[in-house]
């Protein structure tokens, strides 16, 4: 089986987004929920780096730079709030935090 | 400008009233309300004074165009001429001295300002009503009196009784108010004016006497006169009336309201006399009501109610003298009965104030010695409704009206059988209320002894309910005729049918034998022989029939299961109709879908990342089947 790079990229990308969507179905735990996200986040990326390989445009690759800005913003802001979940809860069960519910 | 500042006194009261009652003292509250209808009537006596000087010339003012569209104009005019006059006099002088008492009266009140604005309300839609020049006008001031009507009688609006009596009365004048807005709109549609005067003169000139329209015209403000005036069969609301504070029944009864009616008659007369049917229907009606009324009043318990079927009794009187073509003399009648019946329900408001809010005359008695005052000014006010002969007010005005009944054009020996036998009950129901309160043994124990406040007015009205009498003697014992005289330029003299000399004496003599007799069969049934009274009271037909009576003959029922009790019946099926189940229907679409995704709103993350998920599989999937349909 002969695979065009592009082709072999995007399926890596999606391979690598679907398990961490599952994990993030899945998992109740609230750090692996983060870590999955920055797996998703990652899938993305690599998505579009092939993207901009594909057609020589470094268009791609820029937008790789902003989701790792907003990657690393999002993580930090995420585990401010872990350690505030974990402080008031003292779990890290994301179904424990349901006070919002309608 | 004299004319318009009478009713101009009374507004700017209620208006400085309304705005700041709350912010000022109870005694600066006291002077603007009285002092506002004070100086109204000092304007009127002076206004009234002009007039007499002026040969009786009527003083015309316009105040301000109100309507003017092509084809028809109204203004705010206001003319004092001598029917006007006179109800003026009587609306500023008794319903200064009500308000008086009523500062006296309702002192500990904790709504005392809103109670005087209201009052002061009440005398300027009055006062606009008899004063207006178009009938456009005087429909404002008569709906005017309506709504300070109702505000009044549920003054006390955290009774629910109260509510609903208030209620009641606004509904039933209704009715008659919207036959008289149906008569002003024939009116309108066939002589093209609302200036009274204009109507007056030309519409002799459009019917002939006893033409269709004309009738039909005068049936129907006869309607609204009969349900200002609480006569048959609209009279259900004003025993009902006496939910209000006592003030408001006497400014009720003698000044305002119930008189409009027969002041709205007397007013359209020429409309009246150009139709001899409608004559006859308010001569029946005020014959008939007088004696139903009477009857009523003579089984009633408290003493408020025995003065309002005795109120509807004595306008009964006056739509008699009406109906027969007595003009002045149903305006003769409306002034002493304003003075004796302010007196009387003042009178009452004394007693009932002094025990301690107590209405039911069976727990009273023996008030003579403890309250000499009032008894004096209460034996005065009764005499003068029994129609005493010789010395009160009531004996001329009553005797005139049934001595015409008989004597005049329009009148029937059958109307002063009514008139008659009238006599007697009044005789009756007054003097039963009158033993009942004074004398016997006490049985409820006086709290208070009213003060100067409230006394002064009743001394006043007390002298009053003598000496008004004397301004029309009959011809028999003086023929003194200033009254009448006053109130020729507006009001023709009464059509003589026969002038006996004769015949006159001997209906007085029969009406005042039949006026004392009642106060004599009253004297046995209370104080000399009660228990044989309690015997024949209590046969078995008797009893329901007393019931009968004090329920008002059950008009009251007679309209739930005619009117009431359908409309509701309607008003259910109608509640569930279609039209409404298509909006109820859409309200609960609404709500099934809110509950659903309320559901959603779980608080457990990762159903709605799920839901973040499914959605964009969705949105995929679309966009993806729409690319493959394009390519």
């Amino acid at each position: 089986m002969n695979l065009h790079p592009t082709t072999a990229g995007l399926l890596l990308a999606g391979i690598l987004f679907v398990l961490g969507l599952i994990s993030v179905l899945i998992r109740r735990n609230i750090i692996f929920m983060l870590l999955s996200v920055e797996i998703m986040l990652n899938a993305a990326g690599l998505a579009f780096v092939v993207a901009a390989s594909h057609w020589g445009q470094a268009d791609g690759q820029v937008m790789f730079m902003f989701i790792l800005a907003m990657a690393a913003a999002e993580v930090s802001v995420g585990l401010a709030l872990i350690l505030q979940l974990y402080h008031q809860l003292r779990t890290l069960d994301s179904d424990e935090a349901s006070r919002m519910n309608g | 400008m004299l004319p318009a500042l009478i009713p101009a006194f009374p507004f700017l009261g209620a208006c400085l009233l309304m705005l700041c009652w709350k912010r000022v003292s109870r005694s600066a509250v006291t002077v603007i309300g009285c002092g506002s209808v004070g100086l109204s009537a000092i304007v009127a006596l002076v206004v009234a004074a002009t007039v007499a000087g002026a040969g009786k010339e009527p003083l015309v003012q316009h105040v301000w165009q109100w309507i003017q569209v092509p084809g028809f104009a109204a203004g705010i005019d206001f003319r004092m001429d001598a029917l006007s006059v006179v109800f003026t006099l009587v609306i500023t002088i008794v319903g200064f001295l009500i308000h008086v008492y009523a500062t006296g009266y309702m002192h500990d009140d904790e709504d005392y300002g809103r109670f005087l604005a209201c009052m002061n309300l009440f005398v300027g839609a009055m006062l606009v009503l008899v004063m207006a020049d178009n009938l456009l006008l005087l429909y404002l001031g008569w709906e005017g009196v309506g709504l300070c009507s109702y505000l009044l009688i549920g003054f006390w609006y955290k009774d629910p009784a109260n509510n609903y009596a208030a209620r009641k009365a606004f509904l039933v004048t209704r009715v008659g108010d919207t036959a008289m807005a149906i008569a002003l709109f024939l009116l309108f549609e066939y002589m093209g004016t609302l200036n009274i005067q204009q109507l007056l003169r030309e519409a002799p000139l459009l019917w002939d006497k006893g033409d269709p329209m004309v009738t039909l015209i005068a049936l129907l403000l006869l309607g609204g006169a009969v349900g200002k005036s609480a006569q048959l069969p609209l009279q259900t609301w004003l025993p009902d009336a006496m939910a209000g504070p006592t003030p408001v029944s006497a400014l009720i009864h003698a000044a305002t309201m119930v008189t409009a009616g027969v002041y709205l008659i007397a007013r359209m007369h020429v409309v009246f006399e150009l139709s001899p049917a409608a004559q006859t229907a308010t001569a029946i009606i005020g014959a008939v009501t007088l004696l139903m009324a009477g009857v009523s009043a003579l089984v009633q318990t408290d003493i408020k109610r025995v003065l309002a079927y005795s109120t509807i009794s004595q306008i009964g009187y006056m739509f008699l003298a009406l109906g027969c073509g007595a003009w002045s003399a149903a305006i003769f009648h409306f002034v002493t009965h304003a003075f004796f019946k302010a007196l009387l329900f003042m009178g009452a408001g004394a007693v009932i104030v002094a025990l301690h809010h107590e209405q039911d005359m069976f727990k009273m008695g023996g008030l003579k010695k403890m309250l000499p005052g009032v008894f004096w000014i209460f034996l005065i006010g009764c005499a003068s409704l029994t129609a005493i002969p010789f010395v009160t007010a009531g004996f001329y005005s009553k005797d005139q009206i049934i001595w015409l009944s008989w004597a005049a054009v329009g009148g029937h020996k059958a109307y002063w059988l009514a008139g008659v036998l009238g006599a007697l009950l009044t005789g009756m129901y007054t003097f039963r209320m009158f033993f009942l309160v004074f004398y016997g043994e006490a049985k409820t124990k006086v709290h208070h002894i009213p003060g100067a406040v409230m006394m002064v007015p009743l001394y006043i009205l007390a002298v009053l309910s003598t000496i008004a009498g004397f301004i029309e003697l009959p011809h028999t014992l003086g023929h003194v005729t200033l009254f009448s005289n006053w109130l020729a330029p507006v009001l023709p003299a009464v059509q003589m049918a026969q002038e006996s000399v004769a015949l006159e004496w001997a209906s007085q003599l029969i009406s005042a034998v039949l006026a004392l007799g009642g106060i004599w069969l009253a004297y046995v049934w209370v104080l000399k022989r009660p228990q044989g009274m309690v015997d024949f009271l209590s046969m078995p037909g008797q009893v329901w029939l007393q019931g009968f009576w004090r329920r008002g003959w059950d008009i009251d029922a007679l309209y739930d299961a005619l009117i009431v009790r359908p409309f509701v019946y309607l008003s259910n099926i109608n509640r569930k109709d279609l039209i409404d189940k298509i909006y109820t229907g859409a309200a609960q679409l609404t709500e099934a879908c809110h509950n659903v995704m309320a559901r959603t709103q779980s608080g457990i993350l990762r159903w709605y990342i799920m839901g973040v998920v499914l959605g964009a599989v969705a949105i995929l999937s679309v966009l993806i089947w729409r690319l493959h349909e394009i390519s």
